[in-house]
Parts: C-alpha cells; sequence; structure tokens
C-alpha cells in the first residue's frame, strides 16, 4: 500500500500544519521593520530600518545580552561535564539504581518549570543564598543536563564496547583509549548536546524568574516588555534577534548529528 | 623472543591511574558518576524536597508568618471553590491543548515518516526542530502581535467582511471574550502553538519505526489503506502520542506565562504559584499549589510507562 | 616448553549464570587452536578471559609461565580480531593498523611504513587511504587481522571472525588463515561455533558445553571418537543410541554413537538382521541423501552416497552398520 503519493488531504493538512508553525515567526522579522511605533498594526504602515540603530544604542539590552550569553556559556560548560560523565556511567554497565539516575537526569525537564523555579528559590530563601549570577546558572546548569545527557547517551550507545576493548587490546591505557577513540566518536553529539544546552538556556525564562532577583537576562527583559509594553519597536527588533541567535545552534546540532540514528534534540 | 607477553610491573603515572582504575570498575563507576549525583542530588532534589517540606507548614492569618508546624491545613485550603476551580480550569485546558496538538501533529508526521524523502525528509525535519528550539518568548510575542486588536487576525476578518462570524464566537462565554487576546480561546491558541512541536517528534519517532513491510503486509492480507491505517498504523503510533502528550500536558500544566500575557483575569495553577509566593509571601500555598502538577505528571507518567510510551521518547 | 596459554581451574561467574565453569587447558606456542562450541557454552568468555576483558571469578590463567590475573588487556601482548572487526569509524585504514604503533610511540613514517607492510600481508595493499564503512565485509576482516598482527603479538585471538562473511568468501579466508598461521608460527586460539571450521583448520579443538570443556583433541579424534553423546551429536552429527538399544548391541555401555554415512539401509524383505525402522522423510543434498528415520520413537539419520536405492517416506527397512563404525561411549 505504500505508494509514493500521499493523498491530496494529507499533504494540505501537514502543510497547513507546518504553516502554523512557522508563519508567526515570520511575522516578527516583519514587525522589527514597521514604523508604527504606538501599536501592533497591521499591515505595518511602512518600513524602517532605523529601530536596529535605536536598539544597537541601549545599553540596557546590551546588559541582558551580555549576561544571558554569559549564564549560558557556563551553564552550558557545566552541563556538558555533568551530562557527559552521566551517560558514560550510565551506558558502561548495568549498576545499582541506573534507572533512578536516569530518571532524576530528566525530572529538570520532565516536572514543569515553575516547579523546578520555585524548588530552587525557596532553597535559595532557606540557605540564605542571594541572588547572583551563580544562582541563575545553578538553574540553567540543572536543566541543561539532560540535553547533553540524551545526545551522548544516544551516541555511547552506537559506539559498541569493542571499540574500547580493541583499543586496549592494541595497548593503549584507560586515558589513551578516552583521548584516542572515545573522543573523537563522542564529540559531534558532544558539541550538538552543547548547542541545544545553549539554546535552552539562552532562552530561558520560566526558572530564570525565581532566580534571577533584580538582574535582567535578555529573556526577563521580553518578558517585562511582554507584560508591560513600553517600547514596542524595540522589543520587535529583540525578538527577532533572539529568534537569530536560537536559530544558529540549532540548525548546526542538526548539521552535526543528522544521519545518524537519533538526531539531536528529539527530547528537549 | 625473550620479550616478556605479560607487563607485570607496575607503571607511574597515568598509566599507573589507568592501571588501578582498570582493576576496580566500580571506583569508575562512581567516580562518574558522583559530580553528576551530586549536582542533581543536592540542587535538584535538595530544592524539591525542600519544597515539599513547605507545603506541609501554614501560614499565620493575622501575622502573615510561616508557621514551622507540620500541618495538612495548606492542603485543605487547595480544594477551597476558588483554589480548586484554579485547578480544573488548568487541567481542562491542559487536555484541551493536548487533543488538539495530537490532531495536528498527526498528519505532519505520518507526511514525514512515510512520504517525505531526502531534502524533503530534512526540511520537514528542520521544519519541526526550528519552532522546538526557538525561543519560548519570541513564539509568545509572536501571538500577542497576531492577536491584538489592530493585529493581522482582525484585519484578516475585516478585509474577508467576516467580522460578524468573530464577534458571534467572541460572545459564547467562557471561550469568548472581549478580544481575542483576552479570551480563553486565545489562551488555547497560544499553548497549542507553543507546545505543538513537541507532539509532532515523537509521533514521527514512533511511525518512523514501523517498517513498510508491516503495512505491505496489511495491504497483501486485504486491508484498505483506511483500514491499515486504523488498524496498523494507529496503534503503533499510540506510544509516540503518549509521550509526545506527556510534553504537551505538563508543560501546559506549569505555565504562568502566557495566561499572563493572553488571556482572561481568570488564574491558572503557574500563576497561582507565582502570586502566591510573590507579592502574597504565602511560600506553603505556593508549594502546595506547585505539588498539584507533580502529582499529575505522576500519574500520568505512570499510566504513560505502562503503554510503554517511554521507548518513544 | 612453557605452554603459551594454561587455564588451571578458571571459573567465571556471573551471578547464578556459569558462563565458565572450572575450566584447565593448555595451549602450546604456534599450535592452531580452536574452541568450538554452541553459543552460550563458554568459548567467547574464555577467549575474553585470555584478552583481559574479562576476570576470572576463581583460577588461574597463566600466559607463558607468567600469571595474568590483574594485568589490564594494554599489559598483555596478545591482540585480538573482534567478531564485529572493531575497525575505529574515524580513523582510515592505514590510522587503524597503525593504531597499536602511535600508542607504542612509534613514530609516524616508521609507523606508516609498517603498516604498509602489514595491509601487504593480507592481501590490502594501497588500501590504507579508505575509511573503514568504504570497505566490504571481508575488506574488514582483513584490515581487523592486519591491525592486531601489527604489535607482533605472541598469540593471536581471534572471536568468529569469519561469522559474518558468505560461504565462499569463509572457505578462501579459512585458507588464507592456516597460511598466515604457518607463516608466523605463533599462536592461534580460534574460537567457532562452525565445526567444519574447526576441524579443518585447528590442530586441536576444545569442544565447550555449557562452561565446561567435554573433549579437547585432535580433529580426527573429536570428529570419530567423540567421548560424550555431546560432542558425537554436536560435531559430527552423530546419530546417538540410547542405552536400552547400545545394550542390546553391546552389551553395558552408557552411549554409543554411529555416523549417518556409516548407516546402511536394506529392503524390509531381504532378510531381517538389523533394526527395523520407518523411513519419515528424505532430503536430496548434492553429493548425498540423507534419510531421516523412525526406529520405535528415536529417530536417526542416514546419509546415502550417490547411487543408493533412496526409500520413500513411509517404507519398513532395516537399518544396519559395520560393528566397527559402533563407537562406544562410557561417559554420560
Amino acid at each position: 500500500m505504500r505508494s509514493d503519493r500521499a493523498p491530496l488531504g494529507l499533504k494540505i493538512a501537514a502543510g497547513a500544519g507546518l504553516a502554523f508553525m512557522h508563519l508567526p515567526i515570520v511575522l516578527i522579522f516583519i514587525y522589527a521593520f514597521t514604523t508604527e511605533d504606538k501599536s501592533y498594526q497591521w499591515p505595518p504602515p511602512g518600513l524602517t530600518t532605523k529601530w536596529l540603530a535605536v536598539t544597537w544604542n541601549r545599553p540596557d539590552v546590551w546588559e541582558a545580552l551580555s549576561l544571558s550569553l554569559r549564564v549560558a556559556a557556563i551553564s552550558t560548560a557545566i552541563a556538558l561535564v555533568l551530562g557527559t560523565l552521566c551517560a558514560a556511567a550510565v551506558s558502561r554497565s548495568k549498576f545499582f539504581g541506573r534507572e533512578a539516575i536516569s530518571l532524576m537526569v530528566i525530572l529538570p525537564i520532565a516536572l514543569p518549570g515553575i516547579v523546578t523555579g520555585i524548588s530552587l528559590r525557596s532553597a535559595f530563601h532557606l540557605a540564605d543564598i542571594p541572588f547572583s549570577f551563580w544562582t541563575i546558572v545553578l538553574g540553567h546548569a540543572t536543566f541543561c543536563v539532560v540535553v547533553v545527557y540524551n545526545n551522548a547517551v544516544a551516541r555511547f550507545r552506537r559506539t559498541s564496547g569493542s571499540l574500547i576493548e580493541a583499543s586496549m587490546d592494541l595497548g593503549a591505557d584507560g586515558f589513551q583509549t578516552f583521548r584516542h577513540v572515545i573522543l573523537p566518536n563522542i564529540s559531534t553529539a558532544l558539541l550538538a548536546g552543547g548547542m541545544l544546552a545553549f539554546a535552552l538556556s539562552f532562552d530561558e525564562v520560566i526558572v530564570t524568574t525565581f532566580t534571577a532577583g533584580q538582574q535582567q537576562t535578555l529573556p526577563i527583559w521580553m518578558l517585562e516588555e511582554l507584560v508591560r509594553p513600553r517600547e514596542r519597536p524595540v522589543t520587535n527588533v529583540v525578538a527577532m534577534m533572539v529568534a537569530l541567535v536560537t536559530l544558529l545552534p540549532i540548525l548546526g546540532a542538526y548539521y552535526l548529528t543528522r544521519g545518524t540514528d537519533t538526531v539531536a534534540g528529539q527530547g528537549k | 623472543m625473550s620479550e616478556h607477553v605479560l607487563e607485570t610491573e607496575r607503571s607511574g603515572g597515568l598509566r599507573g591511574i589507568s592501571d588501578v582504575l582498570w582493576r576496580n570498575p566500580r571506583l569508575v563507576i562512581f567516580l562518574l558518576l558522583a559530580p553528576p549525583a551530586l549536582w542533581l542530588g543536592i540542587v535538584y532534589l535538595g530544592s524539591l524536597f525542600a519544597l515539599l517540606a513547605q507545603s506541609f507548614f501554614s501560614i499565620d492569618e493575622f501575622s502573615g508568618l510561616i508557621q514551622y508546624e507540620l500541618t495538612l491545613k495548606t492542603y485543605r485550603e487547595l480544594f477551597t471553590p476558588a483554589n480548586f476551580d484554579i485547578i480544573v480550569r488548568t487541567v481542562v485546558m491542559s487536555a484541551c491543548v493536548t487533543i488538539a496538538a495530537a490532531i495536528i501533529a498527526f498528519p505532519i508526521a505520518y507526511f514525514a515518516a512515510r512520504y517525505a524523502k531526502g531534502k524533503w525528509k530534512a526540511l520537514f525535519y528542520i521544519g519541526v526542530m526550528l519552532p522546538l528550539w526557538s525561543s519560548y518568548l519570541v513564539k509568545v510575542y509572536s501571538w500577542k502581535l497576531i492577536l491584538a486588536k489592530e493585529g493581522i487576525l482582525n484585519w484578516l476578518f475585516e478585509t474577508l467582511h467576516l467580522s460578524w462570524l468573530l464577534n458571534a464566537y467572541l460572545s459564547i462565554p467562557v471561550i469568548g471574550g472581549n478580544s481575542l487576546s483576552v479570551s480563553a480561546t486565545g489562551t488555547f491558541l497560544v499553548f497549542l502553538y507553543v507546545w505543538l512541536p513537541f507532539m509532532v517528534l515523537p509521533i514521527q519517532a514512533s511511525l518512523e519505526r514501523v517498517p513498510a513491510s508491516m503495512l505491505e503486509a496489511s495491504g497483501d492480507l486485504g486491508a484498505s489503506p483506511r483500514q491499515t491505517f486504523r488498524h496498523v498504523l494507529l496503534p503503533l503510533a499510540l506510544p509516540g502520542v503518549i509521550a509526545g502528550s506527556i510534553f504537551t500536558f505538563s508543560l501546559t500544566l506549569g505555565d504562568y506565562i502566557i495566561p499572563q500575557i493572553v488571556g482572561t483575569s481568570r488564574r491558572f495553577i503557574g500563576q497561582a504559584v507565582y502570586s502566591y509566593q510573590g507579592t502574597a509571601g504565602n511560600i506553603p500555598l505556593a508549594a502546595a499549589f506547585a505539588v498539584v502538577p507533580i502529582v499529575i505528571m505522576a500519574f500520568y507518567l505512570w499510566v504513560a510507562k505502562r503503554k510503554g510510551a517511554f521507548d518513544a521518547l | 616448553m612453557t605452554p603459551a596459554v594454561r587455564f588451571k581451574g578458571v571459573s567465571r561467574h556471573y551471578g547464578s549464570v556459569r558462563a565458565v565453569d572450572e575450566v584447565d587447558l593448555s595451549i602450546a606456542e604456534g599450535e592452531f587452536f580452536a574452541m568450538l562450541g554452541p553459543s552460550g557454552s563458554g568459548k567467547t568468555t574464555c577467549l575474553r578471559l585470555i584478552a583481559g576483558f574479562d576476570q576470572p571469578t576463581a583460577g588461574e590463567i597463566v600466559i607463558f609461565g607468567e600469571n595474568a590475573g590483574g594485568v589490564p588487556p594494554y599489559k598483555r601482548h596478545v591482540n585480538t580480531v573482534f567478531q564485529d572487526y572493531a575497525l575505529f569509524p574515524h580513523m582510515n585504514v592505514l590510522d587503524n593498523v597503525a593504531y597499536g604503533l602511535m600508542i607504542a610511540g612509534v613514530p609516524k613514517a616508521e609507523r606508516h611504513k609498517r603498516a604498509e607492510g602489514a595491509l601487504e600481508l593480507v592481501a590490502l595493499p594501497g588500501f590504507g587511504g579508505r575509511k573503514p564503512s568504504e570497505l566490504s565485509g571481508g575488506q574488514r576482516q582483513r584490515v581487523a587481522l592486519a591491525r592486531a598482527l601489527i604489535n607482533e603479538p605472541r598469540v593471536l585471538l581471534l572471536d568468529e571472525p569469519l561469522g559474518a562473511l558468505d560461504l565462499k568468501l569463509r572457505e578462501q579466508m579459512q585458507e588464507e588463515l592456516k597460511d598466515l598461521q604457518r607463516k608466523l608460527g605463533i599462536t592461534f586460539i580460534f574460537v567457532t561455533h562452525d565445526q567444519g571450521e574447526a576441524l579443518s583448520m585447528a590442530d586441536r579443538v576444545a569442544v565447550f558445553n555449557e562452561g565446561k570443556i567435554v573433549q579437547i583433541g585432535k580433529p580426527e579424534d573429536v570428529y570419530y571418537r567423540p567421548e560424550v553423546p555431546f560432542v558425537a551429536d554436536f560435531v559430527g552429527s552423530s546419530n546417538v543410541l540410547p542405552p536400552h538399544v547400545v545394550e542390546k548391541l553391546a552389551g553395558k555401555w552408557a552411549h554409543a554413537s554411529v555416523r549417518p554415512e556409516a548407516v546402511e539401509l536394506i529392503d524390509a524383505g531381504l532378510g531381517a538382521d538389523g533394526l527395523h525402522a520407518t523411513v519419515h522423510s528424505t532430503a536430496f543434498l548434492g553429493t548425498a541423501t540423507r534419510v531421516s528415520l523412525d526406529l520405535d520413537g528415536f529417530s536417526m539419520v542416514a546419509l546415502l552416497p550417490k547411487g543408493a536405492r533412496i526409500p520413500e517416506s513411509g517404507e519398513q527397512v532395516h537399518v544396519k552398520w559395520s560393528p566397527e563404525d559402533l563407537h562406544l561411549m562410557d561417559a554420560a
């Protein structure tokens, strides 16, 4: 029954579904150039690039962007180490409590973000930890671990155990085997996982509202503009920039893992 | 050949450490596991337990101070009509979003898994991946633009001279409202949009695991394409649907930003948690509210596991 | 002479599973030794114990006179050809073959030269620049062989190396492996579940069953003189006769076996000596015809040469063989 032609109805439904997922984002790009600055008027009365320059000269946007980038970089680094270690342990052998470990890694992303957020906040409160750069990182790294872990575990599973044995058989000790065989085989998966973790952290807002205190990451800056719009044109431009910044790591991660069993990003 | 076949002497440096690790595989597991287990155990589980503990405390109604005595009083408060209403509203919304997402996602996943080939397949894949990973706030923001009174949707209805239809719809109680951006329908649309990609990928993954020969076998045994779909494909795709529903359900359950930006003034669980812990300073009640999605998800995951949905994740 | 490999009461238990159970074994230097048995019989575990990938739970493994306990695989000059070849997918063929030399710190120019030499040895000159994924199964097998030989091991372990190849290639590789072993003069320990492969290549064969070695000896001995019914059945596909039939024919022996090609069939009408049987089915095999027989509740197989009269299914026949073809066993 598998014909190469899809039924017309299915084609339309699939195409409409895809369009539904993409058109709103396209809209963001148009609004970034509208001349209207008091409302969300459609169609835009005119197009201009002046808001790009305005946004460029806004120190608060730059500060928020810089904080977001630093948080994402550090959180990704921590998640890379923890996620890889965890994946190596889980795929290396069947030990007692293996399922519990997997569950613990997945939990921060399986439970609603608000649970993670308020948990961390009340823990900081109980332990008298003041909000800082590091409280944001603490939260972000926790839910980024799973992204790296998922990618690494899938790759470890594909890397046959006999490769490691073959390396040791040929005289390489554990560290040499890691450097010459394991690392080259998992590197693209780690890179992909790291990129996705970066995108996840860069974009995160729900947990961050609970762990940031007075600090503003870019998503928090945007959230405030969303709740109380003050400068719509700047928000429009920032939204476009954020969409572009997250686009690159996603495409990169896809490119790195395509053609393998598990393409990165399936379980966000 | 005088060379020894075994090197039995001890080595120094890294090789020496490698020897020790090789002799103690459990030590290796321990060393690998210790950092992530400590991090997640202390930072995450620790916080989670702190939260759980708080939900068993209560707040003094007069002084507004937290009383550190174990009590179920706070949980009783969850079942006051106002609070219980919030829970029911959130669960109903989550269910609606999940069902709608499954209906829209299925054709996309089905087409991508069965018919798209080569370049088209990659395009479909990226077409789902991009919205999945692109910024949550940007996605929400785009709907604020779409649903605004002066926005594209109203413009579209006007241009097509269908404003009467929209107004008739908005006059329906519960789902309607003054305009789409302050109606429950608006909230629903944004939820659906934001979480839809989380439904597509698991369904696609489960459909891709159905070998083409199985569908040919069904056809060979006399089933029409419709019957094959109904009796072979759909049951096999079900774990994927359930896996996707875990995401859409859980994410809707805990969200507090979307209903705050698009929707009515009626609150959802996430908003209740946020306002109780923030301005109201009632952390025990906020904690108790946060336990609700945990319990619902635990039950949901338990059912999903029994249906074998985890293999499709 | 010190044996190349010796097992002294070696066991490997996984929980309650006895993968290897008190095995004693001695393999001489320069020997082509085959470990034969069905899957799960412990032969591969034995190989892994020699390589050092796994540790015995009891007993001692001695390699060229030295106790191998606690010596990691990278400190054993013993190399392995893996069943799935385990070629490093991120390296080209030349780097794969030169891997052992790179780890040993041999300079690049020299190790590449030696790797080229090893590739020539396995008849793959000029393939160094390719990726393993661009090779056929047989070529990968040769690369794996070259890679294992580059460190000049004193013992080469081969884990079902021909299992993934098709029949014709397998037969060719059997001969090449045999030639190679003769040329290099080192010990080959070869694991296989294919009795034909073990018998045609090895100097000696150890037959494994349920974690134990049930017989060890020259191929002819294992084939013609099985010591236990399992060997008769697994190695030679012999007919193992149950005790009550054996007692009628030869007196007090536990078991006896008859090779299918030694069985003769006589038409029921032409005299009554021999055992009474019913033909169950026949199968034409090309050089011979296999006849399945039913003898009062137990089944037997006869292999009839070309030219013999082939009975019909359901026909009554008499079954007989020369007394010297009846091989008696006392072990259970």
